[in-house]
């Protein structure tokens, strides 16, 4: 997979006509790399259906259905960002620390002022923009190695915030926590449409931008990129700035839900690390240049079914992170055969 | 990469031996000049520091981490990450806790079963990520999970038991009336002992082979190393440091649900800030436990100058930014 054949498309459907074409989609649905997700999720999605039921309880009820929704909202939309750093064959580590960072600009701007939503929205996502750029600097221009420069960036983001704030702090005003963190559509709630909104962005920045096509030459290999002449560094930096600001995105999402910045929100939530993992049970190479946004979103929705359905069998919390731990690495496992397989 | 990157010189001139020695410290000197700033600073703000006392008690404070330097290498080295130290380290802790529960006689015992659970962690983690085919970032990662699931899951939460005294005594004590330095810590012979015996195995044929699959695994592969089982040797000898670290830290901090929070970041800064490339085959170990001392180093410092806790996160990342940019602009002059 390189440059001009992003994964996800099914390549030539356009010029196959008649019952060919049918097949050719086909094909080219099944050959996707995000298919294996999408087959582990409908599996886990049935067992824990079956297994549920069998329980005595009911899967597929309504505040069930929100719960799943809601809950991969947050890890979808940082999980989408750090799908474009991954493929690159970067990380981003700091993602954590920035999500708390950011819902505490957002509380505190806001301060309880409708008329203060706006510029907080601007602010925070200002902010973004700037960690991104520091983020994707360190790495190209100081050449620091990104699981270092992140992890360090993480560190400064966390003494800032240690130093500024003991506990939760800011206001949000209920209006905008009511809009976005709790209006529903039918089940759909709201903030599922921002979920949405920032995956179908970026799908669309990896597949029809010339940006896109960049990301996964780099994520291929960047020295062969470097020689054909692209400019590297400046991709790098953009997908660092595109993934920081669905860290502050997701920042603002946890502020209007909780109401409030809470100085710990992002590591409490793993969100550092659980991103990565839903990323790579998405089927996108750590290494970089395979993989695309659509499995992550499949990565995203295994993790919050399973989620889901230990809370129904009411789990030990412990016990869920042994099983999820297990469910992970057996995930990859099963990938990596494929793979073979097909090469 | 001083000893281990040699290239088999046999019968090499002294002089051309001398000067690869020079080059070689010239490109990874860079920790060792940082520590010894460090170490210099840290006596001018406070003298005792540098008499045998103190510096011994240094030395003990840091030897958890040097250990799990030293572990995390090896993986790094081959190309591996390794994040579930940490939890394992929590493990060990726990685990000693619970089953010595007060006991000077199940001490013995326990300490054997610890090293071999490190071991046999180390080795599933190996044997996903090489036969299975994982990548080692997620495997360790999952691992993580599974470690401190399984030991809260055990101990109900909260760490139960209390550790023995001659358990302790392996972390806090040493043998004491030695003239001048008055008491030699067990942690500080053990850190000795741990620390050659990791030169010498970077020195034989496993340290060749280790460097060589780090480096570029399918040349490796073709002229006969047996790749898998040197890197799954690599995640055992990690499981292996984490199980020692986790005796130490548990005798000298006590038992605690956080023992091991965040210490495989730090070993695995501490590994890049001695100059340990990420991806493999380049590095040495002995520059990978100065990082683990100059990170010590950092921390004591950093109390020196009356930081406070809070923004002291901030000034490491900084500086932990610094170094690494600094080594890796000398690697690009120097080629």
């Amino acid at each position: 997979m390189t440059v001009v054949d992003p994964p996800e498309q099914s390549s030539g459907t356009a010029a196959v006509q008649g019952p060919s074409r049918f097949a050719a989609w086909r094909v080219g649905i099944l050959a996707s790399p995000a298919a294996p997700v999408y087959g582990a999720l409908i599996g886990i999605f049935v067992i824990a259906w079956i297994v549920v039921t069998i329980k005595g309880g009911t899967f597929l009820t309504v505040p069930n259905i929100v719960n799943m929704l809601q809950r991969s909202v947050a890890l979808g939309i940082v999980s989408a960002g750090q799908t474009m750093v991954i493929l690159l064959g970067s990380l981003d580590l700091s993602v954590a620390w920035l999500i708390s960072l950011a819902s505490l600009v957002t509380a505190t701007t806001m301060d309880g002022q409708e008329s203060n939503v706006l510029p907080a929205i601007l602010l925070v996502l200002a902010l973004g923009v700037g960690f991104g750029l520091v983020n994707g600097l360190i790495i190209t221009k100081l050449r620091v190695n990104a699981f270092i420069a992140t992890l360090g960036t993480a560190l400064i983001i966390q003494g800032i915030i240690q130093y500024q704030w003991n506990g939760p702090a800011g206001n949000v005003p209920t209006s905008f926590s009511q809009d976005l963190g709790y209006t529903r559509f039918g089940v759909i709630p709201m903030s599922f449409f921002l979920l949405v909104a920032v995956v179908v962005v970026i799908f669309f920045l990896l597949r029809s931008t010339r940006f896109g096509y960049r990301i996964y030459a780099v994520g291929g290999s960047e020295d062969v990129s470097k020689l054909s002449g692209l400019r590297t560094h400046r991709t790098i930096i953009g997908a660092h700035i595109v993934c920081s600001l669905t860290a502050v995105i997701t920042g603002i999402f946890l502020a209007a839900r909780l109401k409030a910045g809470t100085p710990t929100v992002g590591p409490d939530g793993g969100y550092d690390l659980e991103s990565i993992a839903a990323v790579v049970l998405g089927g996108t190479a750590l290494m970089g240049g395979r993989g695309g946004v659509v499995g992550t979103v499949g990565g995203v929705a295994i993790l919050a079914v399973l989620d889901n359905a230990f809370n129904q069998l009411e789990f030990n919390a412990f016990l869920k992170d042994v099983v999820r731990g297990i469910i992970i690495i057996a995930a990859v496992a099963v990938y990596a055969r494929r793979q073979e397989k097909q090469a | 990469m001083s000893t281990e990157n040699a290239s088999p010189g046999f019968g090499a001139e002294a002089g051309a031996r001398g000067r690869r020695f020079l080059s070689s410290l010239m490109s990874t000197g860079t920790i060792f000049v940082l520590l010894l700033i460090l170490w210099v600073w840290i006596t001018i703000l406070n003298p005792t520091f540098a008499e045998p006392g103190p510096f011994l008690a240094y030395l003990k404070r840091s030897a958890p981490l040097v250990i799990l330097a030293a572990g995390a290498y090896f993986v790094l080295i081959s190309g591996n990450f390794d994040l579930s130290v940490g939890a394992l380290v929590t493990a060990m802790v726990v685990i000693a806790a619970r089953l010595i529960d007060g006991d000077p006689s199940n001490t013995w015992p326990v300490i054997v079963l610890m090293l071999v659970v490190g071991l046999a962690v180390g080795f599933v983690n190996g044997f996903i990520s090489t036969i299975l085919r994982v990548p080692s970032f997620i495997t360790t990662l999952g691992m993580l999970l599974i470690l401190n699931g399984a030991v809260f899951l055990w101990s109900g939460g909260s760490p139960k038991g209390a550790l023995a005294d001659n358990f302790r005594a392996i972390g806090r004590q040493g043998i004491d009336g030695i003239p001048w330095i008055n008491q030699l810590p067990w942690s500080v012979i053990l850190l000795v002992i741990i620390g050659t015996a990791c030169v010498l195995l970077m020195r034989a044929d496993f340290g060749r082979q280790l460097i060589a699959t780090g480096d570029n695994e399918r040349a490796a592969r073709l002229s006969g190393v047996r790749v898998n089982r040197v890197r799954i040797l690599a995640f055992v000898l990690s499981g292996a440091s984490a199980a020692v670290a986790g005796i130490l830290l548990a005798g000298f901090g006590g038992v605690s649900a956080q023992a091991g929070l965040g210490m495989e970041f730090d070993a695995i800064t501490a590994c890049v800030l001695g100059g340990v490339v990420l991806g493999g085959g380049r590095g040495s170990v002995v520059a990978a436990m100065a990082g683990a001392l100059t990170l010590e180093a950092l921390f004591t410092w950093l109390n020196l100058q009356g930081i406070s806790g809070a923004l002291q996160d901030t000034i490491q990342g900084v500086i932990i930014i610094a170094a690494v940019a600094f080594a890796s602009y000398r690697l690009r002059g120097a080629r």
